[in-house]
């Protein structure tokens, strides 16, 4: 909840001058019983009629003004809950934008979703609520209290021993509610990812004839997510009935204490009619606060879920040259002696050193599982290195200002993202890039022809995901935008597996001729991707087991003698 | 969630359902989607009548206090001074009143919640289950977000409309009804007050709500973009963070953030004055009903009325009618908002109706043939097929397989071979032309009978949140922890996975493990070597395998190929090469059919492929 304090703070102008309009309002809206009871108590037994019609006119007006002031106020504060969603959200996306790789494996992305929708308009609903019920309700209640206070004290004292025992009621349903929907939320998680699974499996179960047990599985989660939203309404459901039988029993109370008082003189029944009205009043109070609890309850879930990522340490700091020194090298890249680990526990990256001149080109093979992408992801620094450094230029990566540092890299990685937008935009990708270097990175991706072969060329629209276009496509835009800014640093992290071999050949010759000055990591299965490196690595779990160019490794190591010879002899076609 | 303008598939643009995806609810669809609510609450009707008597009971106990309570002031205000004895027991009746009332209120609070909890149980049940029997062809065209929003979010406000607006509306009316009754026993003349403030209040809401309810589904629809972009760009934050495009990614969601959020704005700019109005005119009748109330009285008092006439009333009337004027007036307020949460569930309901209704795979022909004990003879004769009816993606393809043949596909990326796949398992039916399996035509096989008749092995692997066994017995679920291990070992993932802290335990997981694509795909290569089924298709199976690993499941792959009808697209040549037959696939036609040796004497396009990886 101090999260959602600190957001609203710069709206405490406004808030304040909101709720000074929606207190006037309220306070207009308090005088309507009191003039009731002066009717029924004075003027009345005057017998004029004409007075009774006056008085009346101006209960009238005041419901007049009230109305108009809450009007206005419910503006102001929708105007505030407006204002407050939209910083909010943006703030978290950008937050989030700026998690290290580390923190998104950790949140992992469909619960980053939740939080930016779900998550974020619980909140946003509970502000512009607040602002317009929790003014309301309390001057109702505190100025109801006063003015039977003023009424008849000893009367308004039943009251006051009722509200703090339904504060207190309510305090401890919404501790105990606020786990209950914090596990409801859980269950939902699940509940979507089952079907997020299925969706995107449809093919494989539909094969394996498996939807019986998808039906069990999902009924599973359907099954615990029913019981724990069941638990918590039942604990929820409580607040309301409760809450009314205590302002009951305090109106029972009046009219029982008030008895013995009009028979001591000490009130008249008018008197008590008009308290009962404000008891009334009160106890819809009341109710509004006890419905804005239950909201409370759900919406601190959600604000501590959110404070959650934005709280989250940040990582991947720029780091003063004085606590890493650059170091005196010619090289372009310089891995010194690096060792990672993502868990910390087994190394997956062990003493990796490797050095790279300026337009250099570079390529990795290895196993499945070796540590090939694990070594571009701590070049481009989505995670930092457990031992040892990495330079580019002689300055140690952490002490890089993260934007001079993006723009030195071009990154086609194996995983694609395209999204729903034109072709052009997807290579562009939000860059200050003009037409021509669009089509110009495109044609050296081979993906201008069949770029064209759209009728609407560039201006094509890709799905979301790029359902739209097959494999080998994907692949080549994802080249064009990796090459469009003409980086410094070209990665192609196995980003041209789907193509079949002519193209890819054509490919490795464009780059060629046109990234001279580019120094080139490929990451690779094949042979014939790499053979024309400068320098190849030979990975195997997590260690270079061979070093040097093809024709030295075929010496060398027999891991790559092997695979080179398995490719080669009966290599692949398409 | 709606997809932004900018989201539009190329291929929904022939959806047949694509009119009706506009929103706007017309009439008619509001009466079906009421019903299609109705028969679902009809479902539970034992439950759903005690609710409905819960509620009056509790209602009608609610009434009863303001009435004693009256009866009590009258004993206060008699002119022989207190009559304490009325006055106790009146304070006892409503004592036991709201008691009682709360007691049964809170009774069907959790009724309701299981009430609405069934039925929002079914309904996910009966969705999910729909999901399954559609073809693949729904899940290539709609996005995932929007069938996860419809499964959670949409049912969801179903749900919160069920258990808390129905019991609203009940006790409301009982409410409004009960209070009038009240009113006409204790003054006739007076409920003239609410001839003229009704009326007002109904037309007023309907006005406004006429008004504000387009921008309220604009509210919704550009909160749906906001949130599928969000959900879209999340899935790309590390490429965004590759290229250092945070601000320019930012600044477009913000670009839908000020939309959204000003789209909110627009509608409870609007809607902010119905409550104060409503209030007022609540408020009006309030004072409307004293100031004639007050003359009554002052007649009643003077004598001018008589205690017979149908004018007469007492302090304690204008107190009792006071009050179940506030109690009638309350509900009619309360309406307004009510209106507003139906109109949203009626559209959420109807968006997950529309799934259910959505038509599911073709059901098996009439006396559908079974298809056991499998050969492995398939035939292709003339088959043409589109995705859309205008673009043809294969034409005139004839091919026959024999029983244990290994038939390998060739061609550029686009070409149809993932396709001839989709039509061998039947995600798709061919638009003309037959395909035959044991000389049976596949349309005329039941359907789970054909796909049981082979395995399959994609590209994409697929694997669910669940542990590697599992996983890997996916396929097979009789199968022992020995076969599973046995099968993780011929694709050499074992040792892989025996590194791992659980081992087979391990819970897989799309984000948080560290898995390549490549062990992934071994994991789906080991499940398929449990299976049993006399026909494979392997479609890229190993494209994420580094060779060396490659070779080394060779020998399981042999084995899995072995006396089994193949359908192989790779790009590994050694299982090209020898296979019994290649088809050289080029847009949609075959160009080149034969083995290896005749197509690299013929020179075309497999030979040029041929050739091009020894420059």
């Amino acid at each position: 909840m101090k999260f959602i304090l600190k957001y609203l703070k710069p709206f405490a102008k406004r808030m304040s001058f909101g709720f000074t309009i929606k207190v006037l309002g309220t306070v207009v809206e308090l005088f309507l019983p009191y003039i009731l009871s002066h009717i029924l108590e004075n003027v009345v037994l005057n017998g004029k009629i004409q007075d009774v019609v006056y008085w009346g006119l101006l209960m009238v007006a005041c419901a007049g003004f009230a109305c108009l002031f809450n009007v206005v106020a419910n503006r102001m504060a929708s105007k505030v809950a407006r204002d407050f969603s939209e910083k909010v959200r943006k703030a978290l996306f950008a937050r989030m934008l700026q998690l290290s790789p580390a923190q998104v494996d950790r949140f992992t992305i469909p619960s980053l979703e939740s939080r930016i929708t779900t998550d974020t308009y619980n909140i946003h609903n509970f502000v512009a609520m607040m602002q317009r019920m929790g003014v309301r309700a309390p001057i109702l209640l505190i100025g109801g209290a006063v003015i039977t206070m003023i009424m008849d004290w000893y009367l308004s004292m039943v009251m006051l021993i009722t509200m703090p025992i339904i504060f207190g009621i309510i305090y401890f349903i919404s501790r105990k509610g606020v786990p209950l929907y914090t596990k409801v939320q859980q269950s939902v998680d699940k509940m979507v990812r089952v079907v997020r699974e299925d969706v995107q499996g449809i093919r494989v179960i539909k094969a394996l004839s498996k939807t019986d047990y998808e039906h069990r599985r999902y009924n599973e989660v359907n099954q615990s997510l029913v019981k724990d939203e069941k638990r918590a309404g039942i604990i929820m459901g409580s607040v309301n009935p409760v809450m009314t039988l205590l302002m009951n029993s305090g109106i029972v109370a009046v009219v029982a204490l008030s008895a013995s008082r009009v028979a001591g003189h000490k009130s008249d029944p008018e008197t008590v009619i008009a308290f009962m009205q404000y008891f009334t009043l009160i106890s819809m109070a009341m109710m509004v606060m006890s419905r804005m609890f239950v909201m409370f309850t759900k919406s601190a879930a959600s604000a501590n879920r959110i404070a959650e990522v934005m709280d989250a340490p940040e990582d991947l700091v720029v780091q003063d040259e004085k606590d890493y020194p650059p170091c005196n090298t010619a090289a372009h890249i310089l891995f010194d002696n690096v060792d990672f680990s993502y868990l910390g526990k087994l190394n997956n990256l062990e003493d990796v050193s490797l050095e790279l001149p300026k337009g250099g080109t570079l390529g990795i093979i290895g196993a499945t599982g070796s540590g090939k992408s694990t070594l571009v992801k701590l070049l481009l620094r989505f995670y930092d290195v457990s031992e040892g450094a990495i330079y580019i230029k002689g300055r140690d990566i952490r002490t890089i200002p993260s934007e001079e540092f993006c723009a030195m890299f071009g990154t086609a990685m194996q995983y694609d993202f395209l999204y729903a937008d034109t072709i052009f935009e997807n290579i562009r990708f939000g860059r200050d890039l003009s037409r021509d270097q669009v089509e110009q990175a495109a044609k050296v991706a081979q993906a201008h022809d069949f770029i064209t072969s759209f009728k609407d060329g560039y201006e094509h629209m890709l799905s979301s995901k790029a359902t739209n276009i097959s494999g080998g496509q994907k692949q080549r835009l994802l080249i064009a935008r990796a090459i469009a800014g003409a980086p410094e640093i070209l990665i192609l992290d196995d980003s041209s597996s789907a193509l079949d071999y002519k193209t890819d050949a054509n490919l490795r010759k464009a780059l060629n001729e046109h990234m001279k000055d580019t120094t080139i990591i490929t990451v690779a299965q094949r042979v014939s991707s790499l053979k024309n490196c400068d320098l190849i690595l030979v990975l195997d779990e997590g260690k270079i087991i061979g070093k040097g160019t093809h024709e030295e490794l075929l010496e060398t190591c027999p891991e790559y003698k092997e695979i080179s010879d398995s490719q080669m002899g009966g290599a692949f076609v398409e | 969630m709606s997809r932004g303008n900018m989201g539009r598939d190329p291929r929904m643009e022939n959806n047949p359902n694509k009119h009706a995806q506009g929103g706007k609810l017309g009439k008619k669809r509001t009466k079906d989607v009421l019903l299609r609510l109705g028969e679902y609450i009809m479902q539970q009707w034992p439950l759903f009548l005690v609710a409905i008597a819960l509620t009056l009971l509790s209602n009608q106990l609610s009434l009863l206090g303001p009435m004693y309570s009256g009866e009590a002031i009258d004993a206060m205000s008699g002119s022989q001074g207190v009559d304490f004895e009325a006055v106790k027991l009146n304070v006892g009746k409503m004592l036991i009143c709201y008691i009682g009332s709360a007691i049964l209120a809170y009774a069907m609070a959790v009724l309701m919640i299981h009430l609405s909890q069934r039925i929002v149980y079914t309904m996910r049940k009966q969705l999910f289950e729909k999901l399954t029997t559609l073809p693949v062809n729904y899940f290539d065209t709609h996005p995932v977000g929007d069938i996860i929003s419809r499964i959670s979010y949409d049912i969801d406000t179903v749900n919160s409309s069920l258990s808390h607006d129905l019991v609203q509306v009940m006790t409301s009316i009982y409410t409004v009804l009960g209070s009038l009754i009240f009113m006409w026993q204790i003054s006739k003349p007076m409920i003239a007050v609410f001839v003229i403030t009704v009326p007002i209040s109904i037309l007023f809401t309907r006005y406004r709500s006429k008004k504000v309810r387009p921008l309220f589904s604009k509210r919704s629809q550009k909160l749906g973009e906001l949130n599928g972009y969000a959900e879209e760009m999340l899935s790309g934050c590390r490429t965004i963070a590759a290229y250092g495009r945070e601000e320019v990614i930012g600044e477009r969601f913000n670009k839908r953030n000020t939309e959204a959020m000003d789209a909110y704005y627009a509608a409870e700019y609007y809607s902010a004055t119905m409550g104060p109005s409503v209030n007022f005119i609540n408020n009006l009748s309030i004072s409307l009903v004293m100031i004639l109330g007050g003359i009554l009285y002052m007649f009643s008092q003077n004598g001018t009325v008589a205690e017979t006439s149908l004018f007469f009333i007492s302090l304690g009337g204008v107190a009792q009618f006071v009050q179940y004027s506030r109690k009638f007036a309350g509900p009619i307020n309360e309406f307004a908002n009510i209106i507003h949460e139906f109109q949203s569930a009626f559209s959420a309901a109807e968006r997950v109706f529309r799934i259910i209704d959505e038509g599911p795979e073709p059901a098996d022909v009439e006396n559908a043939l079974p298809l056991n004990n499998v050969e492995g003879e398939v035939i292709f004769r003339h088959v043409d097929f589109g995705y859309v009816p205008e673009k043809k993606i294969l034409q005139d393809i004839s091919v026959d397989v024999n029983p244990g043949q290994t038939i390998a596909i060739v061609g550029p990326t686009g070409a149809g071979k993932t396709t001839i796949i989709n039509l061998l398992m039947r995600f798709y039916d061919v638009n003309s032309g037959t395909i035959t399996v044991d000389g049976k035509e596949i349309c005329n096989v039941k359907r789970e009978d054909l796909r049981k008749a082979y395995t399959m092995v994609l590209q994409d692997t697929w694997l669910f949140q669940g542990s590697i066994y599992e996983n890997i017995r996916y396929g097979k679920e009789n199968a022992t922890m020995e076969e599973v291990k046995a099968a993780a070992k011929a694709a050499r993932i074992d040792s892989y996975i025996e590194h791992l802290p659980e081992g087979y335990d391990t819970i897989l997981s799309d984000e948080g493990i560290n898995i390549s694509k490549g062990q992934r795909q071994l994991i789906t290569i080991a499940r398929a070597l449990l299976s049993d089924s006399p026909m494979l298709i392997l479609d890229e199976a190993t494209s994420n395998v580094d060779s060396r690993t490659e070779m080394k499941i060779q020998e399981a792959m042999n084995e899995l190929m072995k006396n089994r009808t193949c359908f192989v697209i790779a790009h590994r040549l050694s299982t090209i090469q020898n296979a019994d037959c290649i088809l050289v696939l080029q847009q949609g036609k075959i160009t080149e059919k034969g083995n290896h040796e005749e197509l690299i004497n013929l020179g075309g396009f497999y030979s040029t492929l041929y050739n091009a990886q020894k420059e």
